[in-house]
């Protein structure tokens, strides 16, 4: 390229010297500037197109938009989704009669997560689809295929599955309706992801009529990213930010509990009406007080405690390469008392996903930098070579590492001394909270049992949430699932 | 084995286009006869190569035995132009004729292979606007009055726009054409005659006003028929003229800035640039409407990769008018990123050619042309492949040679045509000046000013 802009001046430099006459350079100035300018866009053109081939081309293959690829498995048997540790959960098979079909070996455990392949594809058959569908076998084995004109084999999708932690969750939720997350908090690796109601999807050409026609049980919804749920008293890790933020400190502050609190003829009670008389702002968090949270938000105002939330990625676009919903926190500066009290408990118009939560626990344990979630670890070709490998990569800090000590330090006493102390006393350590989401109309509501938290205090290695539809408060029933999942991630 | 074939020739023909690429620009290393001569005979044996390769697979994919008639109308065209130049005018630049053949070859052979209807009919008219345009030269040289014609070139260029505007029909949401032609492709060379002829003598303010005035009114219709790209070509070429006849960086800079404020004026006033930017900055966000071209284009590029997914493997035919504004990303898909990088390489070197051409001419009415039009072609080039990729937002514009379009294809053609008349008219000069300067020497005594 240089070669080509000296010429464009050495030329008319060495016939203007023949000529003896004023020199034709500074005439041909303009010219050379054109011509670096135009160069400088042609240049910034290729450099766009390898930025796009190197970087962005993945975000579009992978997209549920592209149906280019599906013409790929006229040329290509579909690669394999595999566990963390190699185990089959998805493969392509051949039928006596030579046709394909896709067999998941372990039915309906995996039924959300891996997905299905068929009926607009869904969870990692739909994600790692341009993968499946290319093949990186040894090219002279792909050359003798096109010879004999068979089918090369498709790369294989290893994911961050946990075949063991994924059996735990799916046997702990039993046959209730919820949802499972469990993750790494330092990676963002996904080890867990199970969602109930199920479907076997080895079966889903029979069923699908009927699952996709079922309201009651939406057996095909992945609860886990796109369930949305009153997040109930796990909210109040919000409404303790905030009031962090605006006293610099949790010290200080006191409260008497009476067992309920009215406010412009609205009254918000606690569980049971237990009276938890003169309590600090520790022991209002460790025993759920929801007197003192409903006080705390009324002091705090709507604004704030919105802000508090939008920085934990409440109304935000979640960072996840799956479908999911955006959770809602719909307090502002106009909102009236009663909302604001119903909000700080978490109970009023807001609405989480388990996903949503477990990433936000995930930064808490993280000193405040949330790490994408991500459930593609590798690709390999059917041998077993590398051909991809997914690396963890930070979405952002969502709090200052401060904050989210003073936030683990709550956690830990709901453990140690409030809600969910029957995690306590293991040979690893647990912060966490717990929640009961109060739902449906009239009288006698039911609730939804909650649990998120983590394990290994110091220095975090699972995040897990859980919640367990009408499944009463969280001490009841989400907190010995995640304790399940604790045991069998330690002991197992 | 036809896909081993088909796989080998991916290869193959991204190692024929690199061959090309390098040879474009080892031309301008120096202006030794010899190695030039070798050097296009090269890039013939390229074209040649390239050809018989692409129409070999394309033949074996689809059977069909119009694949191997178009392989040698394809043949015949190409020894054609280069008998026909070698023998009409031994000064012509060759490269340029090699350049052309290149590019119209590549955009024939993806052509044929979204659309043969379509590929025959641009072959068609290019190879009669080819032949047709080989008179060009020879009136370039006789036609002394071209630079006179100013107001004439100004009022052409207008009313025939204006009557676009009126009568045109409507195709994709901008009114283009006329009886079917689309006269904004011939009017650029008319608009780089008009600046070329106002400002070649003069170039002070009141000259600048005019060339403003006439310039803006041709960009005001074209954006109000919804032209954008064709819009911008016009503006970027009077910037570029009058910055260099004036040598004035302000009025570049100035112009710039006056074009930046009317692109912001022009998206709070026109609902299709709004269309445009959207499209361009959130494509999923309006997947179903306008979004859906660029969105679709970018997974073209994205699945051809770096080697292309071989010519009939892939989709193309689902991005929209594909063999037109797209062009660019059927050519990624089919035949690969680096052939798409190295076509940008070649389509850089023609226009370093065509203003290499312009340094050397000192006739300063002739220097503007080819300038003027170079520019036109370089930028175009810019839009059609950064509105392909989302570099910069959609403007609908048409690769020169590459995409399907005979009022495009034939403006092109003449363009070059022209160019090729300004550089043989060039080496007259040298001829001239050799003759003088000998004149000089032999009678040093005497005092004859160069």
């Amino acid at each position: 390229m240089k070669r080509s802009e000296e010429h464009l001046n050495r030329t008319p430099r060495k016939r203007s010297g023949r000529k003896k006459v004023n020199p034709s350079q500074s005439r041909n100035k303009p010219y050379a500037i054109v011509s670096y300018m135009f160069v400088a866009i042609f240049v910034s053109l290729i450099v766009w197109l390898l930025y796009f081939n190197l970087v962005k081309s993945e975000e579009f293959i992978n997209s549920p938009y592209n149906t280019r690829q599906d013409t790929f498995a006229d040329r290509v048997i579909r690669g394999s989704i595999l566990s963390s540790e190699g185990d089959v959960l998805a493969a392509t098979q051949i039928a006596d009669d030579g046709s394909e079909y896709r067999y998941y070996p372990y039915a309906n455990m995996f039924a959300h997560v891996v997905g299905y392949d068929s009926f607009g594809k869904s969870g990692l058959e739909s994600e790692g689809n341009f993968h499946l569908l290319s093949s990186h076998a040894f090219f002279l084995e792909q050359m003798k295929n096109e010879f004999k004109n068979e089918k090369n084999k498709g790369d294989n999708v290893v994911s961050t599955l946990s075949l063991k932690l994924q059996m735990t969750a799916y046997n702990a939720l039993g046959d209730r309706k919820g949802a499972v997350v469990a993750m790494e908090p330092s990676t963002g690796k996904i080890l867990a992801m199970v969602s109930k109601s199920d479907f076997d999807p080895n079966y889903l050409e029979d069923n699908w009529d009927y699952l996709a026609a079922d309201e009651e049980n939406s057996s095909l919804l992945n609860r886990a990213t796109q369930g949305q749920y009153p997040p109930g008293s796990v909210f109040k890790i919000v409404t303790a930010l905030d009031y962090l933020r605006k006293h610099g400190t949790v010290d200080g502050f006191s409260y008497t509990c009476q067992g309920e609190i009215t406010k412009q003829d609205h009254t918000i009670t606690d569980y049971d009406r237990t009276v938890h008389g003169e309590e600090d702002l520790r022991a209002a968090f460790a025993y759920s007080c929801n007197s003192a949270f409903a006080q705390i938000g009324v002091d705090l105002g709507g604004k704030s405690l919105r802000d508090a939330g939008e920085s934990l990625l409440f109304n935000k676009k979640l960072p996840l390469t799956m479908d999911y919903k955006t959770s809602v926190l719909s307090v502002d500066g106009k909102s009236v008392v009663p909302l604001l009290m119903q909000t700080s408990i978490g109970q009023g118009n807001t609405l989480v996903s388990p996903m949503h939560m477990a990433m936000m626990v995930s930064a808490i344990a993280n000193q405040g930098i949330l790490m994408k979630p991500y459930l593609i670890d590798r690709v390999e070709n059917y041998n077993g070579d590398q051909v991809k490998k997914y690396m963890p990569n930070a979405y952002k800090e969502l709090i200052p590492a401060s904050e989210a000590a003073v936030l683990t330090e709550l956690m830990e006493n709901v453990v140690n001394y409030g809600t969910a102390m029957s995690l306590g006393g293991q040979g690893y350590t647990v912060a966490g909270k717990t929640g009961s989401a109060e739902y449906g109309e009239g009288e006698i509501k039911d609730s939804h049992s909650w649990f998120v938290g983590y394990s290994n205090v110091e220095d975090p290695d699972l995040v897990v949430s859980v919640i367990i539809e009408g499944g009463g408060t969280g001490s009841e029933s989400a907190v010995p699932v995640a304790g399940a999942l604790f045991n069998s991630y330690y002991y197992e | 084995m036809v896909n081993i074939i088909v796989e080998l020739s991916k290869y193959l023909l991204v190692i024929l286009v690199i061959l090309y690429t390098l040879q474009c620009f080892q031309m301008f290393r120096g202006r030794e006869a010899h190695r030039q001569n070798v050097l296009l005979g090269k890039q013939l044996a390229v074209i040649i190569l390239f050809l018989t390769l692409s129409y070999l697979v394309m033949f074996l994919k689809t059977g069909t035995i119009r694949m191997v008639m178009f392989y040698g109308e394809m043949l015949l065209y190409v020894a054609a132009m280069q008998i026909a130049y070698r023998m009409l005018y031994k000064k012509a630049s060759m490269l340029l004729v090699n350049n052309m053949c290149m590019l119209l070859s590549i955009g024939l052979v993806i052509l044929c292979r979204l659309n043969m209807e379509k590929a025959q009919r641009q072959f068609m008219i290019a190879a009669v606007g080819s032949i047709l345009a080989l008179v060009v030269p020879v009136m370039i040289r006789k036609m002394r009055f071209l630079k006179k014609l100013t107001w004439i070139y100004a009022a052409v260029g207008v009313v025939m726009l204006a009557a676009v505007f009126v009568l045109g029909r409507t195709t994709f949401g901008a009114k283009l054409t006329l009886f079917g032609m689309q006269p904004s492709e011939f009017i650029k060379i008319i608009f780089v005659f008009f600046m070329a002829s106002l400002l070649w003598k003069d170039a002070s303010f009141p000259q600048v006003v005019r060339a403003t005035v006439v310039a803006g009114l041709h960009v005001l219709i074209l954006v109000m028929s919804r032209d954008l790209g064709s819009a911008v070509v016009f503006f970027i070429t009077y910037l570029v003229m009058i910055y260099v006849v004036t040598r004035k960086p302000l009025y570049f800079v100035g112009g710039m800035a006056g074009g930046a404020v009317a692109s912001v004026i022009a998206y709070f006033l026109f609902g299709h640039v709004q269309e445009r930017v959207t499209a361009w900055k959130r494509p999923f966000t309006v997947y179903e409407q306008e979004g859906y071209q660029i969105v679709q284009s970018m997974f073209a590029i994205g699945t051809g990769s770096w080697f292309g997914m071989g010519l009939f493997q892939g989709s193309p035919e689902s991005i929209p008018v594909a063999d037109e504004d797209f062009v660019f990303s059927a050519i990624c898909e089919e035949l690969g990123g680096i052939f798409a990088i190295c076509l940008i390489l070649i389509c850089m070197s023609f226009f370093l050619m065509i203003v290499n051409i312009s340094l050397q001419i000192k006739n300063p009415f002739y220097k503007l042309i080819a300038l003027g039009l170079g520019t036109e072609y370089a930028f175009q080039v810019f839009l059609h492949i950064g509105g392909a990729t989302k570099f910069i937002p959609m403007t609908g514009i048409t690769l020169p040679l590459v995409s399907y379009g005979g009022s495009s294809a034939l403006t092109t053609v003449i363009m070059l045509a022209i160019i090729q008349g300004l550089y043989i008219l060039r080496e007259d000069e040298d001829e001239e000046l050799e003759k003088i300067r000998r004149a000089l020497e032999q009678n040093a005594q005497e005092e004859i000013g160069p």
